[in-house]
C-alpha cells in the first residue's frame, strides 16, 4: 500500500484508488506508476494502489480517506462495474458522500486482461484514469427511487418448469397467473413415457403436479392463452393476455367426453398434434387422457359447423342441458398487474428433415426420438407397442445420436439430454420388442447422478454401441430395411448396418418464436436463440430486465431435474423480490428540461419503454421517470439537446472522451 | 456624454447581413441617433487607417459578419478586436462558418482549379490562377492570401456575443441593440436568440403526429407542399427541431423547410450530428439494407446537415489525407 498526496485542486477533492486485483491487474499494469500518475491530475488530492479494493480493508480505506482528507469524489480503478460498482458506491455512501460521487474505471476487463504489453497497458490505464477523473468532477448527487413490488406473479409456459415454479410460489402464499398457449399444461414432459435414469413413469410423477396447479387456490391457470403485451417495470408490470376461444364453456364442461363420442365424425380423421401426427383425433377432442384442465376443445379448422354451418351438432345434443358447447366464443384479452415474471417457455425439438441424408420424412420407418416416446407410451397411438408403419414389430433398431447437435451445419452445442434419452429408448425398445438395438454415438455424455450407472446397465442389456457419426441412411436393396452407414471409430472400419427402424436423437432448439417472446419481455438471447441469463454462474435464472426470471429449457437445453431445480430457483428469486416489498431503481434516468423542450415529438416513438408522452396542454414532451430505464435513446435523438440523462450528461461524456484522448 | 462608437465589418459573406441592418427600416434612424457609427466600409467612407488610428477599445461594439478565409479578413478581425470593447459575430458565417465554410470540404488548390479551369463556362487557356503577388509594368500588385481552411470568427478572435441567422432576423438585431444600449447583456458567449428549438412556435406544430416515420425524404421541388401540414411529415428535411428559434419560423411561413441558419441550441455541440441523429430517428427503416434506401434520398448530406456550420462542427473540415485514421 502506498499513499501519494497531491494538491492541485479545482473545487473538488478527488481520491483515486488503483486496485491490484491480486495479479489480475498488477501482473500486467504498473499499478504504482498509475497511482503516481493519478496524483498529478487536476483535482486529485490522494491516490493509492491497494491489493484488493473490494476487501473490507479496501473499502475502509475509502471511508477513512473521505473523513480525513475531506474527499468529495471517489474513483476506483478495478474490475467491471457489473461486479463491484455497488460495493464502492456503498463504501462512498458509508463514508458520508452521495454514492453517485463515485466513478469506476474498468482496469481489468478493459485493460489488463486484454493486453500483454505492460508498458502500453499502463499507458492505456493512465488514459482511462484521466477520463474518469475529468468526468467525476461533474457528478451530481442523485437519489435512488423506491418502487413497491406487486406480490402477484406471472409464469409463462405450463411445462414442468412453469408448473413447478407456480406451485412453489403459490405454496408460499403468492398469487400466480400460469399462462399456457396449448390447450393443456404438461409441456414436453407429458409426452414422455419414462424418464432417465430412474425409469420413473413420466405421467405418474407429472400429472399430480398438473392437477395441483389446476386446483391450487393461489394459481389462476389460463390455457390457450398467450402474452400479447408487457409494459411497466420491475414490481409493476402490466400484462395483456390473449385468451383464445376453446368453444367450450370452461365453467360448465366436466370433461365427460360424451360430446367427443357423439361427434358426427365417427372415425377420427384429424392428425393428432399431441401424438405428433402418429394418431388421429376428432374435431372435438381432449389432447390426452390426463390433460389439465380436463376440458374438451373444438378445432375450428376441421369442425364441420365452423366450416359450413350445416353440421347436425350431435356434440351439442350429447352435452344436452349442460350446454357447454359455444360456437360463438371469441378471442378476448385479460389485463393483469404483476410484480414479477418467470419465463418457462421451453424448447422445440430439432426438425430432423433439415438433415436430408438421414431420410426423415422420406423413409417411413425413420422416426424422431419424440415420436418414439409416443410409440412406447401406453396412452400413445399404438397403446405402447413399438410398431413400424406397416404394423409389424421391428427386429432391429438403430438410434442415431447428435441429430442437430454438435454439428457445424446445424447446431454447434450439445443438447445435453439426447445421450441419456437414447439410452432410455434403447432400453424401452429392447424391453418391448427384444429387437437388436444399435446406438451410434459421437461420445456418450453421462455426467449426471446415476447416469453412468444407467449407461452401464443398458450396455449390459446387450445394446450395441458404435462410436461414430452416421453418414447416411438409405433403403437396403431388396428388403424393407434401412442401412446406416457409419464409421466405427473404435474398430477403424466403415460399417453398414441394416435395421428395420431408425430413431433420430434430435436435439433441443429455442422455440421458433423465441425472438418475438424475447422482444416482448425485453430480454436478451444468446446466439443460439436461447434466453440469456444475467450471469452464467452467479445469476443463472435472472435476466438483464429486473423482475423477469428464466426457468427450464428456454434458457438452454437441460434435463428434468435441472429444469425443476432452476424453476425452484427462479421462484425463490421472485419470492425474494416480492418479500422485500420494494426495490430501489437506479437514478441514471433521463429527464426533459421542460422550458427548453420545443415539443417537436422526435423522442416519443424512440422510447423502447413507452416512458415518454406528449403533454397536450403544455405542448411539450415528458418522461415518466419510473418507466425510464436510462437507455439514452431519447437523449441522442432530442434535436435540441433538451433531454438530460443523469450520470451521462453531455459535459460528463465529452469530458470523459477528451480525457481518454488527451494523451501525447 | 459622447455617443458610443459602433463599427460594422464584413469578411467572407454575401452582403445579406449588411442588408439586414438596412432592413431595420426607420428604426435604423433610432440606432444612428443613439450611436456614433465609426466604421462601416459598405455604407460609409471609412478606411482601415481610420480604425488603426483609434485607441484600443475606443469602439463600444463592433458587428462582424462573414467567415474568415483570407489573410486580410484575419488581419481586420484582429484589428477590430483590438479597437472594440465588444465583438458581436453577426450572421451564420461569422457565427458558425456559414455557406463559405462548406469550402472546408475541399482545399485551396482544388478549389482554384475548379473555379478557374474546370468550370465549363470558364475560358482560361493559359491556366492563369490568382496570385498573391503579380508584377506589372506599373509595379507590384498584391492580393490577400487565401487560407486553406475557412474559420468562424471565434476561431480567429475572441467573440463576446453571437447574432445568429442568415441573415439575422430584424427582431433579434433590434433586441440586441437595445440590450447593448441599456447595458442589459446576458453572460458573455451567449447567442442572442431564444434557446428553444424552432418547433416551439411553428404554426404547423399541431399537425405533427406523435409517431412520425418518414419512408421517403423529398426535396421541395419534388412535391406540392401542403401549406398547413408539418413539413417533416411531408418528407421534407425541415431543420426546425434542431434549430434555435428567433426567426418566427420565417421559412416555414413561406412554405419552405427550415434550413437551420440560426444554428443549434446552446445545449448542442454539433448541429449536423444532431440533425442527422434526429433524421435517423424518424427514418422508417430498421433493416440495414432499407436504411440505405431511405437515406440515399438525401442529396448532399453535408450541404444539408452542415449547411451553415461545417467549420465549427466536430468534423471541422474534410480529412484529405490518405490512409485510415490520419488527421
Amino acid at each position: 500500500m502506498s499513499d501519494l498526496i497531491g494538491g492541485n485542486g479545482c473545487g473538488v477533492r478527488i481520491g483515486v484508488y488503483v486496485c491490484h486485483c491480486g495479479t489480475n491487474i498488477a501482473g500486467t499494469i504498473d499499478v504504482r506508476a498509475l497511482a503516481e500518475f493519478a496524483a498529478t491530475l487536476p483535482g486529485v488530492v490522494l491516490a493509492r494502489d491497494y491489493k484488493y479494493m473490494c476487501s473490507d480493508p479496501g473499502q475502509e480505506l475509502i471511508k477513512k480517506d473521505i473523513a480525513e482528507q475531506n474527499l468529495t469524489r471517489i474513483v476506483v480503478a478495478a474490475c467491471s462495474p457489473c461486479l463491484h460498482e455497488k460495493t464502492f458506491r456503498h463504501a462512498t455512501e458509508e463514508g458520508g458522500l452521495n454514492p453517485f460521487f463515485f466513478h469506476m474505471v474498468n482496469l481489468r476487463e478493459h485493460d489488463s486482461w486484454v493486453h500483454t504489453d505492460k508498458v502500453a497497458a499502463t499507458e492505456k490505464g493512465k488514459d482511462l484514469l484521466r477520463a474518469a477523473v475529468r468526468r467525476v468532477k461533474h457528478h451530481k448527487p442523485l437519489e435512488r427511487r423506491q418502487v413497491s413490488i406487486n406480490p402477484d406473479a406471472l409464469i409463462v409456459g405450463g411445462g414442468i418448469a412453469g408448473i413447478h415454479a407456480a406451485l412453489t410460489m403459490a405454496n408460499a402464499g403468492k398469487h400466480v397467473y400460469l399462462v399456457e398457449r396449448e390447450p393443456t399444461i404438461g409441456g414436453h414432459m407429458a409426452q414422455f413415457d419414462k424418464t432417465f435414469p430412474t425409469l420413473d413413469c413420466a405421467a405418474c410423477i407429472l400429472t399430480p403436479k398438473m392437477t395441483a396447479a389446476k386446483t391450487h387456490p393461489n394459481i389462476t391457470l389460463w390455457t390457450l392463452s398467450e402474452v400479447e403485451k408487457v409494459e411497466g417495470y420491475v414490481g409493476n408490470y402490466k400484462v395483456s393476455v390473449k385468451r383464445k376461444p376453446r368453444y367450450i364453456r370452461e365453467d360448465v364442461c366436466v370433461g365427460c367426453l360424451e360430446c367427443v363420442e357423439a361427434c358426427v365424425y365417427k372415425q377420427a380423421k384429424v392428425l393428432d398434434e399431441f401424438n405428433l401426427g402418429l394418431g388421429k383425433r376428432r374435431p372435438i377432442y381432449i389432447p390426452f387422457p390426463q390433460a389439465v384442465p380436463q376440458l374438451v376443445l373444438i378445432d375450428p379448422e376441421s369442425c364441420i359447423e365452423f366450416k359450413s354451418g350445416t353440421c347436425k351438432k350431435t356434440c351439442v345434443e350429447a352435452c344436452a342441458e349442460r350446454q357447454a358447447i359455444d360456437f360463438k366464443q371469441q378471442e378476448r384479452f385479460e389485463e393483469i398487474d404483476v410484480g414479477t415474471i418467470i419465463l418457462a417457455t421451453g424448447f422445440d425439438v430439432f426438425d430432423a428433415s433439415r438433415i436430408p441424408y438421414y431420410g426423415y420424412g422420406t423413409y417411413p420407418n425413420v422416426y424422431t426420438a419424440l415420436e418414439l416416446e409416443r410409440l412406447v407410451n401406453a396412452s400413445g397411438p399404438t397403446a405402447g407397442e413399438v410398431l413400424l408403419r406397416d404394423g409389424t414389430k421391428p427386429k432391429s433398431v438403430g438410434i442415431i445420436h447428435c441429430v442437430g447437435s454438435r454439428d457445424d451445419n446445424t447446431n454447434k452445442y450439445c443438447s445435453r439430454v439426447c445421450c441419456m434419452y437414447s439410452l432410455k429408448l434403447a432400453h424401452l425398445i429392447k424391453e418391448k420388442t427384444d429387437a437388436e438395438v444399435y446406438n451410434c454415438y459421437i461420445d456418450i455424455r453421462a455426467p449426471g447422478k446415476g447416469f453412468e450407472e444407467f449407461y452401464n446397465r443398458v450396455s449390459e442389456e446387450g445394446t450395441h454401441f458404435i462410436r461414430g457419426k452416421v453418414a447416411d441412411v438409405f433403403p437396403t436393396e431388396g428388403t424393407n430395411q434401412l442401412t446406416m452407414r457409419v464409421e466405427d471409430t473404435l474398430m477403424s472400419m466403415v460399417r453398414q448396418i441394416s435395421v428395420d427402424m431408425v430413431v433420430l436423437a434430435v436435439g433441443l432448439e429455442a422455440q421458433s418464436d423465441a425472438q418475438d417472446v424475447r422482444r416482448r419481455f425485453n430480454i436478451s438471447s444468446s446466439t443460439e436463440g436461447f434466453f440469456l441469463e444475467r450471469h452464467p454462474k452467479l445469476a443463472p435464472v435472472s435476466t438483464f430486465t429486473d423482475g423477469v426470471f428464466l426457468a427450464g429449457c428456454c434458457q438452454g437445453p437441460k434435463d428434468i431435474p435441472d429444469t425443476v431445480a432452476q424453476a425452484g430457483a427462479a421462484a425463490a428469486e421472485a419470492l425474494a423480490l416480492i418479500d422485500a416489498g420494494a426495490v430501489e431503481l437506479e437514478p441514471n434516468t433521463a429527464y426533459i428540461e421542460e422550458e427548453l423542450c420545443s415539443g417537436c415529438k422526435t423522442c416519443i416513438p424512440m422510447c423502447p419503454y413507452s416512458a415518454i408522452s406528449f403533454v397536450a396542454d403544455k405542448k411539450k414532451a415528458a418522461i415518466n421517470e419510473v418507466l425510464c430505464k436510462g437507455c439514452g435513446t431519447c437523449v441522442a435523438a432530442c434535436p435540441s439537446g433538451s433531454i438530460v440523462q443523469n450520470l451521462f450528461e453531455d459535459v460528463e461524456v465529452f469530458d470523459e472522451i477528451e480525457g481518454v484522448l488527451a494523451y501525447a | 456624454m459622447s455617443k458610443p462608437k459602433v463599427g460594422f465589418y464584413w469578411c467572407a459573406s454575401c452582403g445579406g447581413c449588411e442588408e439586414a441592418v438596412v432592413d431595420l427600416a426607420e428604426d435604423v434612424l433610432k440606432v444612428v441617433e443613439a450611436v456614433d457609427i465609426a466604421f462601416w466600409p459598405v455604407a460609409l467612407d471609412f478606411k482601415r487607417a481610420d480604425v488603426a488610428a483609434m485607441a484600443d477599445g475606443e469602439m463600444a461594439v463592433c458587428f462582424v459578419n462573414g467567415a474568415v478565409r483570407t489573410s486580410e479578413q484575419e488581419e481586420m478581425a484582429r484589428l477590430m478586436r483590438l479597437k472594440s470593447q465588444l465583438i458581436i459575430a453577426f450572421g451564420s458565417c461569422s457565427h458558425m462558418g456559414g455557406i463559405p465554410g462548406l469550402a472546408n470540404m475541399t482545399d485551396c488548390e482544388t478549389l482554384l482549379r475548379r473555379v478557374y479551369q474546370e468550370v465549363p463556362s470558364v475560358a482560361n487557356p493559359d491556366c492563369i490562377l490568382p496570385q498573391e503577388r503579380c508584377e506589372v509594368p506599373q509595379g507590384s500588385l498584391t492580393l490577400p492570401a487565401l487560407h486553406d481552411t475557412v474559420s468562424s470568427l471565434d476561431q480567429m478572435i475572441p467573440v463576446d456575443y453571437y447574432l445568429p441567422g442568415c441573415p439575422p432576423p430584424v427582431k433579434l438585431i433590434k433586441d440586441a441593440v437595445s440590450a447593448i444600449l441599456q447595458g442589459a447583456m446576458p453572460p458573455k458567449g451567449s447567442v442572442l436568440a431564444p434557446d428553444v428549438a424552432m418547433c416551439t412556435g411553428c404554426p404547423r406544430k399541431d399537425s405533427k403526429p406523435e409517431k412520425l416515420l418518414v419512408s421517403a425524404f423529398k426535396r421541395p421541388h419534388e412535391i406540392q407542399i401542403d401549406p398547413a401540414k408539418c413539413l417533416l411529415e411531408q418528407g421534407l428535411l425541415c431543420m426546425g427541431p434542431v434549430t434555435r428559434s428567433g426567426c418566427d419560423a420565417a421559412c416555414v411561413e413561406g412554405n419552405m423547410p427550415c434550413t437551420g441558419c440560426l444554428g443549434p441550441t446552446g445545449r448542442v455541440r454539433d448541429f449536423g450530428a444532431k440533425a442527422l441523429s434526429a433524421v435517423a430517428s424518424i427514418a422508417d427503416a430498421t433493416e440495414e439494407s432499407k436504411i440505405a434506401g431511405v437515406l440515399d434520398k438525401i442529396v448532399d448530406p453535408v450541404g444539408t446537415f452542415y449547411r451553415y456550420s461545417l467549420p465549427t462542427s466536430i468534423l471541422h473540415k474534410r480529412n484529405r489525407h490518405e490512409g485510415n485514421g490520419a488527421h
